[in-house]
């Protein structure tokens, strides 16, 4: 029963951040702001629905300890942290090759790299 | 069974979503911002949908779908910030 | 020498993951896949040794690090994050920002930390890494809300971006 809640209470976090992640990428002004609803959102959103499969394997190895659940627990949690690193990476990568093109932050009170940019 | 199945259904509305800025752009960055957030919610549609069909390897699928969605993104950001 | 053992510990640890639940083995694993994940650790070790470890940090192979590594993912760091996530979430909804580049300085000394002190800063408070200066391994940080005074100065520190835990000293034990 409990088991239960936690994981609707998992599914709804996860989908909540999920949404707002995507609205953020929708109505934010440029692309370094969009970028950070992108990256903390999605996979925050991404790690708390694949903590409700992890929690629903651990319920289910108990009840059918033959069916293969502690395969999807392990493998979830090797893809969730697959996608919190890249997700980092790919993040950065974006919002360098976003400034080296000579995109400026929109509203920016203050730029400290553009200064340094001959 | 039914809580997954509404959760897949909901990831792919924030997909279509999502891809209202992979559409409108304006620049290519904004674009591969959302191509990357769309990735993020593939793997997480996977592993749910793994739950859904009882096939297990799916996850292994999302593993890798992340890493190659990794090495692209990395391919587009070089290509676009002119080192490629 | 060094280098080769934990390249091959670490590839026949992840095959030992990704194949648990084969057969009865320990209660998880078959005899075939026992034997291939030794195959497969000693050719990848062999392969990759010369990428994944550099002999000249030694110290990165101590096991201790590694469990403080899991411990900072999953105490302070998820902490940072959860907090980080409430402020994004609260920006999206009002849409009040006040964004802007700062320069950070992280004072780590070698690669592994400088790459770990970027995650975790983009993954964290409100910031994103847009940037390395190669030579003093200071950050450029894209920050959705600056908060107020912080633009007039020339570099920031890092341990004032992290408002619950002292992430960079975490980030230090681990990585350097």
């Amino acid at each position: 029963m409990i088991l239960d809640a936690l994981i609707w209470i998992s599914l709804a976090v996860g989908l909540a951040f999920n949404a707002l992640g995507v609205v953020g990428i929708l109505r934010f002004p440029d692309v370094y702001t969009r970028l950070h609803a992108d990256t903390k959102c999605t996979t925050f959103g991404s790690i708390f629905t694949s903590v409700a499969i992890v929690l629903y394997a651990g319920g289910q190895y108990f009840r059918d300890p033959e069916g293969q659940y502690e395969t999807l627990a392990l493998h979830t949690v090797l893809a969730v942290v697959v996608l919190a690193f890249t997700n980092a990476t790919s993040a950065h990568a974006i919002a360098r090759a976003a400034h080296k093109r000579g995109h400026k932050p929109a509203q920016a009170v203050c730029d400290r790299l553009e200064e340094t940019v001959p | 069974m039914t809580r997954w199945i509404f959760t897949v259904l909901v990831l792919v509305a924030l997909m279509l979503l999502a891809m209202v800025r992979l559409f409108k752009g304006p620049t290519s960055a904004d674009r591969v911002v959302a191509l990357d957030a769309i990735n993020t919610l593939v793997v997480a549609a996977m592993i749910v949908l793994a739950v859904v069909f009882r096939q297990f390897i799916f996850v292994d699928v999302a593993i890798i779908y992340a890493l190659l969605a990794f090495v692209g993104t990395l391919y587009i950001a070089k290509y676009l910030g002119g080192e490629l | 020498m060094l280098s080769f053992i934990v390249t091959a510990l670490f590839s026949g640890a992840v095959y030992l993951v990704l194949t648990a639940g084969s057969g009865p083995v320990l209660r998880f694993w078959s005899v075939q896949e026992l034997l291939v994940a030794a195959a497969v650790a000693v050719a990848v070790g062999f392969v990759a040794h010369q990428y994944f470890a550099s002999a000249r940090r030694r110290a990165a192979a101590n096991p201790l690090r590694w469990l403080q590594a899991v411990a900072y993912v999953l105490g302070p760091f998820f902490a940072e994050m959860a907090k980080a996530n409430f402020d994004v979430a609260y920006r999206v909804i009002t849409g009040r920002i006040r964004p802007g580049i700062v320069r950070v300085r992280t004072g780590m000394k070698t690669d592994m930390g400088t790459l770990l002190m970027a995650n975790s800063i983009t993954l964290t408070p409100g910031t994103l890494t847009v940037n390395v200066d190669e030579e003093s391994n200071d950050l450029y940080i894209h920050m959705i809300n600056v908060p107020a005074g912080l633009e007039n100065r020339e570099t920031v520190e890092v341990r004032e971006l992290f408002a619950l835990f002292d992430c960079p000293r975490w980030v230090r034990r681990i990585a350097e």
